[in-house]
């Protein structure tokens, strides 16, 4: 109850007309920047860092905060529309976004995008205002052992996930390890896979990845499919996305689901990518018809906007309390945070109540100006793929290249994302599945760091990720995850093959 | 309040004397400000913070874009600075490690690429030990990593880099022996020493002062030749002042201080470095600055030309000394 009162207090702080024109300032800025492939949360939040500097701690944080909500939104809206998402997190939004937009339901997803992500977000923070002390203590028994199991488990899930053939998954995936490869290895201190190239000495950023594979990879795709985007005829009205809100509770089961797979991914600095990619597979294996999933099935939009959200916000937490920055994002916020003279770290909570019950306040507004902002543009985005594709390509085009170039203002990259325009569009061609690799790219380092941080501990012995209840049982949830499928696929192989040997005899 | 003011004021105008002489080179276009860390790291802070007090105070009419580029543990930032040869509007912020990344690791620039401009702090290092560790000293903390050899766990932030190199230093002093585990950052070795997952870290004050406040983790002596600038207590009554130097512990170790350097291409023009050192040394001389050096209990020492270039000679050879006995050198 004492948080309860600290709440009341925060909202105090934050409710002052100066702080919500703020908030609207930073969501309308936020969706502008995930909008754009390439300039995403984490720049965006750089770009406005300095103009901080001569504000008051609260309304700079309030300020950059809204801008990360709506770029998170505003990320969704180009998964959708044109299945280029804004930011890696959106990627799992294009599987099933896409379909329905192309089928004329670009509203109804987009609304239901918007709606879980709300409601994941709010989640997320009636998670830290009820539970701060407690998620900060837990978060401190994890180290690197835990971390791997985290991560195991994500890329466990997906795998197992079916749709390509396991085999491409597989073969995907290990590109993207490759590729998370390349650059400084923080582990030996050495530069490995560089060929004393010194354009890739920082590595190969996923980001210029997903708008090669994804924004050029589809355009390719449609300029040989007959130079026009589906969905046209689509009509727009306001009422569509009232009468998508009323659906909405249907999936109650999903949004909880998706809430607390977000919030552990954001808690346990697994961070929103990977979580929307866990949510979209758990979602898929425990629906009742797997295979609606990626033809545009609402779940499918649903599940990841939900973890995605929920993630983001909880990631606040251990940022806070810990210093420990839960994603790209929190990364640069934290910078701001020593700037303005504040010490992230448990008596941040103590020391700085206004401050930080002020951002929890502003938190739960940032996210309900957040989803009434974006709702409200609803009808303009979809009403984009009203233009002709001869306009819109072109544009999308420039757009990706700059959003390349904006990533590290490296001219290099833009010849990056043209290539990996042409492999995504191969990978389309040939069956291969894209997602696998992006999320290799986000986590495959961070994971190869934990695997080896462990064998450093345990002198190189496997039993460390048996040597507590908390990393032996996340081992045995991610082995689960990736044995249960195989399991089946072989029973149902050898049922397959038995009758058809009593049919031949 | 009243004495802030007058040194506020003071050094206001003092400003405003000093403008008056302008260098003979003037900035004609926006400036670049490359940072070899990612963003939210120490450089980047470091940067900022020098970013956000020209601005403040009007001390460059140009505008200033910060650039984050911290891949290849900075050098990336170095390389693009090498890639501005004779360009005088591309400052590059770092560390020693502008001068010492080439020896570890195979990269696209030499030291020779940079010209030297100025430090402006020195980042202290300490040993550090979690709360409720039983030793109250750095003597006794070694001697029970000596008693068991090979048991006791030291994060720090990557491989090579300063964390491993004084980590290397105190072995080779004292005989102890840690398994030394490299994370990503500062942050996240502060958070293991807390979460008692490793045994001590070498970090810097303000990598730690946010467990240290909640007694998560404690220290133990300073690697620096005389004791920090008295502070506020942080917690249980102790402050920065009152740690004592690893030398007064019984470490024979001198010191080990990481400096905070700005670096301009090769071949650019006297005036612009003259330019830079002169802004720099103003910003040196702020209230905002010695908040800065106060908050993060870091040395605030200004160094530019010949003493900038004595100070880089000696920490250059005492790093290059643990490098090649470790076997890191690569060129």
């Amino acid at each position: 109850m004492e948080n309860f009162a600290s709440l009341l207090h925060g909202f105090e702080v934050a409710l002052t007309a100066h702080h919500v024109a703020l908030m609207m300032a930073g969501v309308l800025l936020g969706i502008l920047v995930g909008v754009l492939p390439g300039l995403g949360a984490p720049n965006g939040v750089s770009l406005m860092l300095p103009l901080t500097f001569t504000m008051d701690p609260v309304s700079a944080i309030i300020l950059l905060t809204s801008l990360y909500w709506g770029a998170l939104f505003g990320g969704s809206t180009t998964s959708i529309l044109f299945n280029i998402p804004g930011e890696p997190s959106s990627v799992a939004t294009t599987f099933d976004g896409h379909p329905m937009a192309k089928q004329g339901r670009a509203t109804e997803a987009l609304s239901f995008a918007f709606l879980s992500a709300g409601f994941g977000a709010m989640a997320g923070v009636i998670l830290i205002t009820l539970l701060s002390g407690w998620v900060a203590r837990f978060a401190l028994k994890f180290s690197s052992p835990e971390y791997f199991a985290v991560y195991f488990m994500t890329f466990a899930s997906f795998v197992g996930l079916g749709g390509a053939s396991p085999l491409k998954t597989i073969v995907s995936m290990a590109m993207g390890f490759a590729l998370a490869s390349i650059g400084m290895d923080s582990v030996s201190g050495n530069v490995r896979l560089t060929y004393e190239f010194d354009v890739l000495l920082a590595g190969v950023s996923f980001l210029i990845a997903v708008i090669g594979l994804f924004g050029l990879g589809e355009l390719l795709q449609t300029m040989e499919e007959g130079l026009r985007f589906d969905g046209v005829k689509a009509r727009v009205s306001p009422r569509d996305v009232l009468a998508t809100a009323l659906k909405l509770p249907r999936y109650w089961l999903a949004l909880l689901r998706s809430s607390i797979i977000g919030i552990w991914m954001g808690i346990t600095p697994g961070g929103p990518t990977a979580a929307s990619f866990m949510s979209y597979a758990m979602a898929k294996r425990s629906s009742r018809r797997p295979e609606a999933f990626g033809k545009g099935e609402p779940e499918g939009v649903i599940s990841p906007e939900t973890a995605d959200h929920a993630a983001g916000s909880s990631a606040m937490l251990p940022m806070l309390a810990l210093g420990i920055p839960g994603s790209a994002t929190a990364a640069v916020m934290m910078g701001g945070l020593m700037i303005w003279g504040l010490n992230p770290g448990p008596m941040l909570f103590v020391e700085r109540p206004d401050f930080v019950w002020g951002l929890i306040a502003s938190m739960y507004l940032g996210n309900v100006v957040a989803v009434v902002v974006v709702l409200a543009t609803v009808p303009l985005f979809a009403s984009i793929l009203r233009i002709p594709f001869s306009i819109i390509g072109p544009a999308i085009v420039v757009v990706c290249f700059i959003g390349a170039y904006t990533v590290a203002s490296k001219e290099f990259d833009i010849w990056l994302a043209l290539a990996f325009g042409i492999v995504g569009y191969l990978f389309k061609k040939l069956d291969y599945p894209i997602a696998p690799l992006v999320l290799a790219m986000v986590i495959g380092d961070k994971a190869e760091d934990a695997f080896r941080q462990s064998m450093i501990f345990s002198q190189g012995s496997l039993s460390i990720f048996w040597s507590n209840p908390l990393v032996a049982s996340l081992m045995a949830i991610g082995l689960a995850l990736l044995l249960f499928p195989l399991i089946g696929s072989t029973r149902r192989g050898i049922r397959k093959l038995v009758t058809a040997r009593a049919a031949k005899a | 309040m009243k004495r802030l003011c007058i040194a506020a004021c003071l050094a206001a105008a003092s400003f405003a004397v000093a403008a008056a002489p302008a260098a003979a080179w003037q900035p004609s276009k926006p400036i670049e400000f490359v940072v070899t860390s990612g963003a939210g790291g120490g450089t980047d802070n470091f940067a900022r913070v020098i970013q956000s007090i020209i601005t403040k105070h009007k001390l460059i009419e140009q505008p200033i874009v910060v650039l984050n580029k911290g891949g290849g543990s900075g050098a990336e930032g170095y390389v693009y600075g090498k890639g501005g040869k004779g360009e005088p509007h591309r400052v590059v912020f770092g560390t020693n490690n502008a001068y010492l990344l080439p020896y570890v690791a195979k990269l696209g620039y030499k030291f020779s690429d940079l010209t030297p401009v100025a430090a402006l702090a020195l980042d202290e290092f300490l040993i550090w030990v979690n709360g409720s560790a039983p030793y109250e000293d750095a003597q006794s903390y070694i001697e029970a990593v000596k008693a068991k050899p090979g048991s006791f766990k030291m994060a720090g932030s990557q491989s090579k880099d300063t964390d491993q190199t004084l980590t290397a230093m105190i072995q080779d002093a004292t005989g102890a022996r840690w398994i030394y585990v490299p994370f990503q950052g500062g942050g996240a070795a502060a958070t293991q020493l807390a979460g008692g997952h490793v045994d001590s870290n070498t970090n810097n004050p303000n990598e730690n002062i946010g467990q240290w406040k909640a007694g998560q983790v404690k220290p133990l002596c300073v690697f620096s030749p005389v004791r920090l600038a008295k502070s506020e207590p942080v917690h249980g009554g102790k402050g920065w002042g009152d740690i004592p130097t690893c030398k007064e512990a019984g470490l024979p170790i001198e010191s080990f201080q990481m400096p905070r350097t700005v670096w301009l291409p090769a071949d650019v023009p006297a005036d612009a470095v003259a330019f830079y050192a002169d802004v720099l040394e103003k910003v040196s001389k702020t209230p905002e600055w010695a908040e800065f050096i106060a908050r993060t209990a870091q040395t605030g020492r200004f160094m530019k030309g010949k003493e900038f270039a004595d100070f880089v000679a000696k920490d250059e050879a005492a790093n290059a000394k643990v490098f090649k006995n470790e076997g890191w050198v690569v060129n």
